[in-house]
């Protein structure tokens, strides 16, 4: 017996309802604790959310914020379409920034194309990154879970003799110099600092506000990314032989598919992803990159992303810019209420474990149904 | 000269051993959990979360023990989570591990925060409130060996339940139990075993030997938690265990060589020696790809490990 599935029903049964409750259950869980703890959580509520959008400036920071995590995210997504799981956005995201600070520094380009440069040799670099993993894995066996955690602290080392060698450490401080003006993609960077742009940006506010925030070209170049994995996820055959490699590594062999080589490709295009990240964080906010005491978190926000986006190109941007609002405006309940601001990280957490375990929802979902039954037979 | 070199290698060991005992702990978690068959990466969160109930229950009470075993229920307290998602509700245990590790710091720093007036590092334990060296007064002071050995009880404790989870996995009912489940679930329960039962009991022991490791860290490495203290052991550890072949003696020595390069790197730090501390802190992770990549025979894990058990299923 067929019969229309209602829209409940479908929410239920699909991935984005699944996703849409655990976000709702993120918040509530994220609620009580605040509650417990003694404050309103409606009150914090409130303020993340007039900290993310009660001005155009804190909507650019937010967007700044979701950037770098939007494009880990399509990496680990990436992966993770292709059967591989890539702990190692973390360390690839610090060999792009590494490599994108040398080259946006040492070389001397004109703009733009100084730019692309930057762009390309990190993309490379940090996709060579990732491909060891992946070819650990075809040639060796070796587990990519373990190949790239070990690859991630391997990176965060090499980035901190690098930023220490004399020439590159800017003196008097952890970190290096920075890119040059022509490696830059923020937006009108000098000019909005000139008394030209000054006196221009004071007669429009809202402009003068939004341009406030390092604003750059990282969340447009996203977007094109996001739609660049889609593309080759879905309509290509490459990707299509990726997708089958990670159904059933052994059915693609046999269909003739190149399973060894599909591994490192798969793992070159993700690492050249999340060093992207670190580019446009380069080119776009930070200039210049410092001595890491410990992981910064980009890639492990990335896998969160990824996961909350259900693994898709176009779900990690929506998932990337609630992370974005989270991150950024969740601090902002310390200095108003002084309530911890790592409620945030809890919100996170629940949202990535109710994920996990779309059978629970399931089984609640079956359960409300069930009661509804009784009902109408009483 | 001679003198000297017993000197620095006695150093060398003694903060090996120092630094390794946290990681044996979290790495024997992960030795526990996947031998019964569920993937923990959530260690990380788990070892956070012990780290901050240690120094904070240390702190307040003044007794190190209380500390360290609530650090340890801190972290089973977390595991079960991970044990309803992975056992009870069948999830992808990589993803359920991974909120684990977004929860167990977020959870730590927010109670640091409510408990040390909005301070995300807590008050520093007195000395001599941290874990105890018993061996201090029975060893003679400035020979080698106590240079080595005179370490925190928490050091010989970890050695000590490395051979325990030996014992149990290799010489008892319950270890065979254990690693039926891992293996072969479905021909456990044919047999009676309770799949679910004794991985709810591995994945709860697990977390305890995490938060244990958190806790050997933040009451007698350091003494106090902060937002940095733990950042990444818990994948070290969780490395090790792989690197360990999956037993507790291999990841015991898998720590032992992470130690090692942490103690040589501290060492270093003090002297004039030329080659840089972050080349030579890359190094155990260079070599443990290269020791993955077969040099030292595959690294197999138990053949259920990750496979979430459902009993209907086929």
């Amino acid at each position: 017996m067929k019969t229309k599935l209602k829209l409940k029903e479908k929410l239920f049964s699909g991935n984005l309802g699944f996703t849409l409750f655990s976000i709702v259950i993120g918040f509530v869980v994220g609620a009580i604790v605040l509650l417990i703890a003694g404050f309103n959580p409606l009150e914090a509520y409130s303020v993340m959310i007039s900290g993310v959008f009660s001005r155009p400036k804190y909507i650019s920071w937010t967007i700044i914020y979701a950037t770098p995590i939007i494009i880990t995210g399509l990496s680990v997504a990436f992966a993770f379409r292709t059967g591989l799981f890539n702990i190692g956005a973390e360390g690839q995201y610090i060999i792009g920034s590494l490599v994108a600070t040398a080259i946006g520094y040492f070389l001397k380009l004109p703009p733009v194309i100084h730019f692309i440069f930057v762009f390309i040799t990190a993309a490379l670099a940090a996709g060579l990154w990732g491909a060891i993993a992946g070819y650990l894995k075809a040639k060796f066996g070796v587990h990519e879970v373990i190949a790239t955690i070990m690859l991630n602290w391997i990176a965060l080392y090499l980035n901190n003799y690098f930023v220490m060698l004399e020439g590159f450490k800017r003196p008097q401080s952890e970190t290096s110099y920075e890119i040059q003006n022509t490696a830059s993609i923020t937006i009108l960077e000098n000019w909005k600092y000139s008394d030209v742009g000054r006196e221009w940006l004071s007669n429009y506010p809202i402009l003068k506000d939004i341009l406030a925030a390092p604003v750059n070209l990282g969340f447009l170049i996203a977007i094109l990314l996001a739609i660049l994995v889609w593309y080759i996820l879905n309509k290509t055959t490459l990707g299509y032989e990726l997708r089958a490699v990670g159904f059933n590594r052994h059915a693609a062999e046999y269909g003739g598919i190149n399973v060894e080589k599909s591994m490192v490709i798969s793992m070159f295009i993700a690492g050249a992803l999340a060093g992207i990240a670190g580019a446009l964080q380069v080119t776009g906010v930070t200039k210049s990159v410092a001595i890491l005491a410990a992981m910064e978190g980009y890639g492990f926000d990335g896998i969160a992303v990824s996961l909350i986006g259900s693994n898709t190109a176009f779900g990690s941007i929506f998932s990337g810019l609630l992370f974005g609002m989270l991150k950024y405006g969740g601090p902002k309940i310390q200095p108003f209420l002084r309530a911890p601001s790592e409620v945030v990280n809890i919100v996170i957490g629940t949202i990535v474990f109710f994920v996990a375990i779309p059978k629970f929802i399931r089984m609640l979902g079956s359960l409300m149904n069930k009661k509804r039954g009784e009902k109408n037979v009483g | 000269m001679l003198d000297n070199i017993l000197e620095s290698l006695a150093f060398i060991l003694g903060t090996t051993l120092m630094y390794s005992a946290p990681l044996i702990y979290t790495a024997l978690g992960g030795v526990i959990s996947e031998n019964s068959g569920v993937v923990n990466i959530g260690l990380e969160g788990m070892m956070t979360i012990g780290a901050f109930f240690g120094a904070t229950v240390g702190y307040y009470s003044g007794n190190p023990w209380l500390g360290f075993l609530v650090g340890g229920l801190a972290g089973g307290a977390l595991a079960l989570l991970h044990a309803i998602a992975s056992v009870t509700f069948a999830a992808d245990q990589v993803v359920s591990g991974i909120a684990i590790n977004f929860l167990g710091p977020g959870l730590a720093l927010f109670l640091s925060r409510m408990f040390f007036d909005g301070a995300t590092m807590t008050r520093p334990i007195d000395l001599e409130d941290k874990i105890p060296r018993s061996l201090d007064k029975i060893l003679t002071k400035g020979t080698f060996i106590e240079k080595v050995f005179n370490q925190y009880d928490t050091v010989y404790l970890a050695f000590i339940l490395v051979a325990i989870i030996w014992f149990i996995l290799y010489k008892t009912k319950l270890g065979l139990r254990i690693r039926a489940v891992g293996e072969h679930p479905k021909a456990a329960d044919t047999l009676g075993i309770n799949v679910y039962n004794i991985r709810y009991l591995c994945v709860f022991l697990s977390g305890v030997f995490a938060g244990f490791g958190g806790a050997a860290m933040s009451l007698a490495v350091v003494s106090n938690f902060r937002p940095t203290l733990i950042s990444g052991q818990g994948f070290i550890a969780l490395a090790a265990m792989i690197f360990g072949k999956w037993k507790p003696q291999g990841a015991m020595l898998a720590c032992l060589l992470f130690g090692a390069a942490q103690g040589l790197v501290v060492f270093l730090g003090g002297t004039e020696f030329q080659v840089p501390s972050e080349i030579l802190a890359m190094i155990p992770y260079v070599l443990t790809l290269i020791i993955l990549m077969g040099f030292v025979g595959r690294a197999t894990p138990p053949a259920a490990d990750g496979v979430p058990y459902e009993k209907d299923s086929n």
